[in-house]
């Protein structure tokens, strides 16, 4: 029987089918961060249960972290989380790359960086975003702290087979638009519950075409559009990233080879059924910017603050509610919206191909007087890599602040947060109330969106913008 | 986990779509290490304003919802983020239920809670019960009518049971396994671990490089 990749993976990793038709999942990486672990942990403890795989479990800061000064956690409740996560990973045997590690980062960036995330293996971390390993054609699900503790002990995951939902983005993007914009556009389109209940796998021409930091991109918000995972099947793309650079954890010699033979074996067999499906046209993508208060209230650069009763999905009164919190009056032109500050950073576009982009958008610009810009490399490996670049120095040059790695201003844990009434351009995933600091007000762009942004102190259409022309130009020489 | 069976309780209502993990529970407060104390803390930015002081105009600090322990919100609850904090600051809060409807547009259906929630629900002892959108907007325009209303979840038969005059019941449907390990306050991972031979004997045949 012709099966999807969500398939091929799911039937290699049921350990039982229970007589309630649960199925137990065994799950082959398990990341684990400070915010979601300590009560998983202390679980453990208080029913004396150990780790049942330490060697498959990975540990790292990120939520928390301050990306100024580290040398001191100036919260004490968040220097206790932290000092938690170090007194569970010793006593329980797990690896962990601590504040000093030169591999320490957002748990989604330094997973396929140290190729603990390779196709067609099951992963699982008590944080949403998880999704984005799917990139690789890894099953990859966000869990909550209990199932963390189930995890941890038992190395398996309870789960009732989700459903299967193909997207499918044909044609190619036309200059202007990324891989942010096309998960912003089909959000938009079905909705932030759109993709409740499925595990999503996107395919087609466009998503063929993109780098793995796109992809990443794209699976990282399938959370956004309600799913709780999102896949990519494997190609040479995904091949030639995993064996570039050093990565700790990727197969070597005989296993790389047999390795190779499964992970060309899982993409979506011809003929292979889905539960729903939905194609977009991606030459008609437009670059996005997200006007509310939830992912799906987003629009083309070039449109405008909608009518309250004029947005698909949402009630006047959610519509109503957003624009009186984000401070907009309908019919205002995006182009014509004034961010105060510019987030670049989260796990959905930190890594080094987001940097290299705006670095070459911005260089030799300075940064509008209104705006201020924050820079948060998504992992200390990319912060060293931008480094050897030179990269930092366009940055600082432009008027940046260049930070170190962690989570940061996506969601205003740490000191990096938004005052009330403060505006943003953010490269991350959500644009909830308060979710960059209380009252803050985000929209949610692409990087190229927000450098633009940055140089010119209000959004932009980059497709008609002088410095992008002239970046596609240099691109294409 | 605490076993839900039968609850009569009074209802406090939320009019609000997608509320999100960050308004149940803003970042500030998942600095803790402890699984209680999170009640307080509940729809922060809502519920309080600048100086700590509860803010009027939040509609579930209206007094007449003073004790309720069913909230009854919108479609699409408990978006965003995977964390349980969430489901422990509704349940600490005093809530035993949360009722929501699903939403129909244009041929799609927006449910009534994002998965993850749901299903940290579920392994805390918190019932969600989804009802359709005629239903749920009854039990609001009868909750803004006479302030205090109470209604009575009943798992095993499935119903909710509006205490009017005249009492109205809402029939519901629910996963038969979430329903078994709510009315039983299951434990999870005692259960897998009777299955530990299994997971053994996977082991010894699986190659988690590789697992061809
Ligand atoms: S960068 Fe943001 S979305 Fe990603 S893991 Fe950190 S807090 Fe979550």
């Amino acid at each position: 029987m012709s099966k999807t990749l969500f398939d091929k993976i799911w039937d290699k990793h049921v350990v039982t089918t229970m007589q309630d038709g649960t199925t137990l999942l065994y799950i082959d990486r398990h990341l684990v961060h400070e915010v979601t672990s300590p009560q998983a942990f202390e679980g453990l403890r208080l029913t004396g249960r150990k780790v049942r795989r330490p060697d498959l479990s990975f540990a790292t800061m990120d939520h928390n972290v301050p990306t100024d000064d580290r040398s001191v956690i100036k919260d004490p409740i968040s220097a206790a989380q932290v000092e938690a996560l170090r007194k569970n990973c010793r006593d329980f045997g797990i690896t962990l790359y601590d504040l000093d590690s030169d591999k320490q980062g957002i748990v989604h960036i330094i997973g396929p960086e140290l190729g603990i995330t390779l196709p067609g293996l099951t992963m699982v971390c008590g944080d949403s975003h998880t999704s984005t390993h799917g990139a690789f054609g890894t099953l990859a699900f966000g869990i909550g702290t209990s199932e963390v503790e189930h995890v941890l002990a038992t190395q398996t995951l309870r789960q009732k087979k989700p459903k299967s939902f193909k997207v499918e983005f044909t044609g190619k993007l036309k200059p202007g638009a990324t891989a942010k914009d096309m998960i912003l556009k089909l959000i938009g389109v079905i909705g932030t519950a759109g993709g409740t209940g499925y595990v999503i796998e996107y395919c087609g021409e466009a998503i063929r075409a993109l780098s793995m930091e796109g992809r990443m991109t794209i699976c990282n918000m399938s959370i956004e559009a309600g799913a709780r995972a999102g896949l990519i099947a494997p190609d040479e793309t995904t091949f030639a990233y995993i064996a570039d650079g050093e990565k700790p954890f990727r197969p070597t010699g005989e296993a790389w080879e047999r390795s190779m033979a499964y992970w060309k074996s899982l993409p979506t067999d011809e003929g292979a059924v889905f539960d729903r499906e939905i194609t977009i046209r991606a030459d008609e993508i437009a670059p996005q910017v997200t006007w509310g208060t939830s992912p799906g209230m987003v629009t083309d650069v070039s449109g405008h603050v909608p009518e309250p009763d004029q947005v698909p999905g949402y009630s006047r009164k959610d519509v109503e509610q957003a624009l009186e919190y984000m401070g907009l009056t309908p019919g205002t032109p995006m182009t014509e919206v004034r961010p105060d500050t510019v987030f670049i950073g989260s796990c959905t576009n930190a890594r080094i191909e987001d940097l290299r982009t705006i670095s070459k958008l911005i260089k030799g610009r300075k940064k509008a007087e209104s705006v201020r810009v924050i820079v948060v490399p998504g992992s200390m490996q990319v912060r060293r890599q931008a480094e050897s670049e030179g990269i930092d120095a366009i940055f600082k040059d432009f008027g940046a602040e260049w930070r170190m790695a962690g989570c940061s201003m996506c969601l205003g844990m740490n000191p990096d947060q938004l005052t009330p009434g403060e505006r943003a351009a953010s490269t991350s995933n959500r644009n909830f109330e308060g979710r960059q600091g209380k009252g803050g007000r985000t929209h949610l762009v692409s990087p190229e969106m927000a450098a633009a942004a940055a140089v010119e102190g209000h959004f932009v259409d980059i497709r008609t913008w002088a410095p992008y022309r002239e970046y596609l130009a240099g691109a294409s020489a | 986990m605490e076993a839900f069976t039968n609850h009569r309780g009074l209802i406090a209502t939320l009019d609000r779509a997608n509320v999100d993990t960050d308004a149940i529970i803003p970042k500030q407060f998942l600095k803790s290490i402890k699984r209680t104390g999170f009640g307080e803390s509940l729809f922060f930015d809502w519920r309080y304003l600048v100086d700590g002081t509860p803010n009027p105009d939040f509609e579930m600090n209206a007094p007449h919802f003073e004790g309720a322990s069913i909230l009854v919100t919108r479609n699409n609850f408990g978006c965003g983020s995977s964390r349980e904090h969430a489901v422990w600051a509704v349940m600490q809060y005093g809530l035993r239920a949360v009722i929501a409807p699903r939403k129909e547009i244009g041929g799609s259906v927006i449910p009534a809670f994002a998965d993850i929630f749901r299903n940290n629900s579920v392994k805390n002892g918190l019932l969600t019960v989804e009802l359709s959108e005629e239903e749920v907007d009854l039990i609001f325009d009868q909750v803004a009518r006479f302030q205090n209303v109470e209604a009575t979840i009943d798992l095993a038969e499935q119903r909710v049971v509006l205490h009017l005059d005249e009492e109205i019941a809402f029939p519901f449907e629910i996963d038969p396994v979430v329903k078994n390990h709510l009315l039983h306050g299951l434990d999870d991972i005692a259960l897998t671990l009777e299955h530990v031979g299994s997971i053994d004997g996977f082991e010894g045949r699986h190659d988690v490089q590789m697992p061809a």
